[in-house]
């Protein structure tokens, strides 16, 4: 399979505040990407606007798949047309079963163009499908009965969004932080668990501050952004020369970039206060 | 000057018509007595205060009486396309359905009458079992309380009446299907007895054939509960969104029994619903759960008592509500604990979700205690639907409507985990899906 994701001068803006300002980005399907960078740099932001986020204002560029331009599209079309986000912060839905609302969500993305009140995939085939996936992934299958996200311990929460990747099979993932807030144990279990469902088998584009995450999932690029732009591309060594000496040299080589992330950060600790 | 003569020259609800009603009917002369006296407390009320708490919220002006007729009871009613919703995949133990207030169809189960169950048009059963009905007939309603009370009380149409003899068990739920065409009235009364130990599950719905359909209801309801009875009562209410819907609704639990209340309000352009349970035996208990779900400008009120008169009661009440657009609902609810009822357990609790910026809920509980020990809690939660809960599910695959209908479905959820009658937890689940609008 050869699909492309590629954004092209992406400017976004959230409340009227620019915080992207011309990413460019091309992701294969099959390759691993790294989004690397310090806080407020932007990288979030760019997986909302992928992902769709009716907050996330693109301004100006593209993003197309496959070189069809869905730069404005739903958030849901775009779920069906494969893009997919597992969320830093993945928010509760009391009283909606996770069982039933995978089910709901792979019949919508494995047919594109069902209508709102058709069949959805057979219960029975569904429940084996996503048993075999939770055992895959060391999930307890009492998870499936649980409410979405609802009281969810930091780690369930991680691997409840990785169930849901592993159950959509998007062509690109964004994995947003998927490390955050897990002990050293549970952030293996996640990366052995991403490298399982999605090495080879979709494009990933995994954000992140460490590079746990990318032991299991050794990156073919690793970008850093600062200031709402990518200023660095490199390989897997770039990621680990961020891991281990920090974004000193970035911020020194790349001084315009670096002042616009200072005032982004500023604004938003203004907004916070 | 033009004159316009009424359908079948039928006076309206006025001392004309009330006289014309008493000439059509052949009531027990009982019942002829209570209608006089009831004419006479409408005609000495005046329509309620909007200064009465009841009333404050409620917003009449759109109300005219006279723009309805009663209906003349020696015609055949027929109401078409009025849906059912409660019937799906049920096998039911008698039905009764009722047209415009008046009772057009009757079924019981032959082994349930055998046993000495009565079900059937109240008017009738009025006339052939006079000494049951009158032992009951509006023993629990106050029709001063109000001028729908009495109006009700004078002009009842027909109704439903069930009588479950001491430790009968009618093991299959009996349906009860009132429809109204459209700018017609239903006044109906519906009476429930379950003698000691008795059992049985009612399913009642009211609907119009459509949507947007008019009319005036004005009903009463009676359930009576003696010792160790048990009693699950499902109530669907779909009028059209054109409907004036008026209801006193009472039960009064004795000793050991056990009502289990589901109330669902969908329809309607106005209601104003009296919901009152009073434990009067030691060990009595009712749960109660309330489902709104509202849209354009519906307003709909719902002020419920919790009368704990004995000690021991439990009484639990839950009411959740979802508005859309520029709708309303008002929930007062009242636990009220007598003298004596010590050991007592309240609970009441209302929530609102609200899909538009436009919609208002109002949500006023109140307790009033007057026992030492007991144990009562409330609370109220209103809020707008998340934004970011929308996104997620877009993310996934959802639709914006989709999104709306699971999270509107996971917030009754805690409702449906309530409903022990899976039938009626999927009628809902479908009532509710089809009320959510279509956002562009």
């Amino acid at each position: 399979m050869s699909h492309i994701l590629r954004i092209e001068n992406l400017h976004v803006a959230v409340d009227g505040k620019a915080i992207l300002r011309g990413v460019n980005l091309e992701m294969k399907f099959g390759e691993t990407h790294a989004m690397m960078g310090p806080n407020g740099s932007g990288k979030s932001t760019l997986g909302l606007a992928i992902a769709g986020h009716p907050n996330y204002v693109i301004t100006e560029g593209t993003i197309t798949l496959d070189g069809e331009d869905i730069t404005a599209w739903e958030a849901d079309q775009r779920a069906r047309a494969g893009i997919f986000m597992a969320f830093q912060r993945p928010v509760a839905i009391p009283g909606v079963k996770t069982a039933d609302f995978l089910r709901h969500a792979a019949t919508n993305v494995r047919r594109p163009d069902r209508k709102e009140g058709e069949d959805l995939i057979p219960m029975r085939d569904f429940r084996k499908e996503l048993k075999a996936k939770m055992s895959q992934l060391k999930i307890d299958t009492e998870f499936a009965r649980r409410y979405v996200n609802d009281g969810f311990s930091g780690g369930e929460m991680k691997r409840a969004e990785i169930l849901t990747m592993a159950m959509l099979s998007p062509k690109f993932s964004i994995l947003d932080e998927t490390d955050s807030g897990l002990d050293a144990d549970a952030v293996k279990l996640a990366s052995a668990s991403i490298a399982e469902i999605g090495r080879d088998k979709m494009g990933l584009l995994i954000i992140t501050h460490h590079d746990k995450l990318l032991e299991h999932n050794p990156p073919q690029f690793t970008h850093v952004m600062l200031g709402g732009r990518i200023v660095e591309t490199g390989g897997a060594e770039l990621a680990r020369e961020l891991h281990d000496h920090g974004y000193e040299r970035i911020r020194k080589t790349y001084p315009d970039a670096e002042a616009a992330n200072q005032e982004m950060l500023a604004k938003e600790e203004a907004v916070v206060v | 000057m033009s004159t316009t003569i009424s359908r079948n020259d039928l006076a309206g609800f006025n001392q004309a018509g009330f006289d014309q009603m008493l000439d059509r009917r052949i009531d027990p002369v009982w019942i002829t007595q209570a209608r006089k006296d009831a004419w006479s407390a409408f005609e000495s009320m005046g329509w309620p205060n909007p200064r009465d708490e009841n009333w404050m919220r409620s917003d009449l002006r759109g109300f005219k009486l006279d723009r309805y007729q009663p209906i003349d009871e020696t015609e055949t009613q027929s109401v078409e396309n009025a849906p059912v919703r409660l019937l799906q995949g049920v096998d039911v133990g008698g039905s009764l359905r009722s047209e415009n207030g008046l009772v057009t169809l009757e079924s019981l189960d032959p082994k349930y009458a055998a046993q000495g169950v009565i079900f059937g048009s109240l008017s009738r059963c009025a006339r052939e079992h006079s000494e049951l009905v009158k032992k009951h007939l509006h023993s629990q309603i106050d029709i001063h309380v109000d001028r729908f009370a009495a109006l009700q009380a004078a002009m009842w149409t027909d109704g439903y009446f069930l009588y479950v003899p001491k430790n009968v068990v009618v093991d299959k739920p009996l349906h009860i299907h009132a429809a109204m065409g459209d700018g017609k009235v239903d006044l109906t009364h519906m009476l429930v007895v379950l003698e000691e130990g008795a059992e049985t599950t009612i399913l009642f719905e009211s609907s119009s054939p459509s949507d947007d359909a008019g009319g005036f209801h004005c009903g009463g309801l009676e359930l009576v509960l003696n010792a160790r009875s048990n009693l699950r009562f499902v109530g669907l209410q779909d009028w059209g969104c054109g409907a004036w819907h008026f209801a006193h609704k009472r039960a009064r639990v004795g000793q050991d029994a056990n009502l289990q209340w589901t109330i669902a309000a969908m329809g309607s352009r106005f209601a104003q619903v009296d919901q009152q349970v009073a434990l009067v035996g030691p060990g009595a208990s009712s749960h109660v759960n309330g489902v709104m779900f509202t849209r354009d400008k519906q307003h709909l009120t719902y002020n419920t008592i919790q009368q704990h008169s004995a000690p021991h009661c439990t009484s639990d009440f839950l009411y959740k509500a979802v508005l859309q657009d520029r709708s309303r609902t008002v929930w007062r609810g009242m636990i009220k604990v007598d003298v004596g009822a010590d050991k007592t357990d309240g609970y009441q609790r209302n929530d609102n979700l609200l899909l538009s910026d436009n919609a208002r809920a109002d949500s006023i509980p109140g307790l009033e205690i007057k026992a030492d020990d007991v144990r009562c809690t409330h609370g109220s939660t209103s809020g707008r639907v998340d934004e970011e809960l929308i996104f997620y599910a877009q993310s996934r695959g959802f639709t914006r409507v989709e999104a709306v209908r699971l999270i509107v479905t996971g917030f009754f959820q805690q409702i449906f985990d309530r409903v022990t009658i899976e039938s009626v937890r999927e009628a809902l689940g479908v009532a509710i899906a089809r009320q959510v609008r279509q956002y562009e």
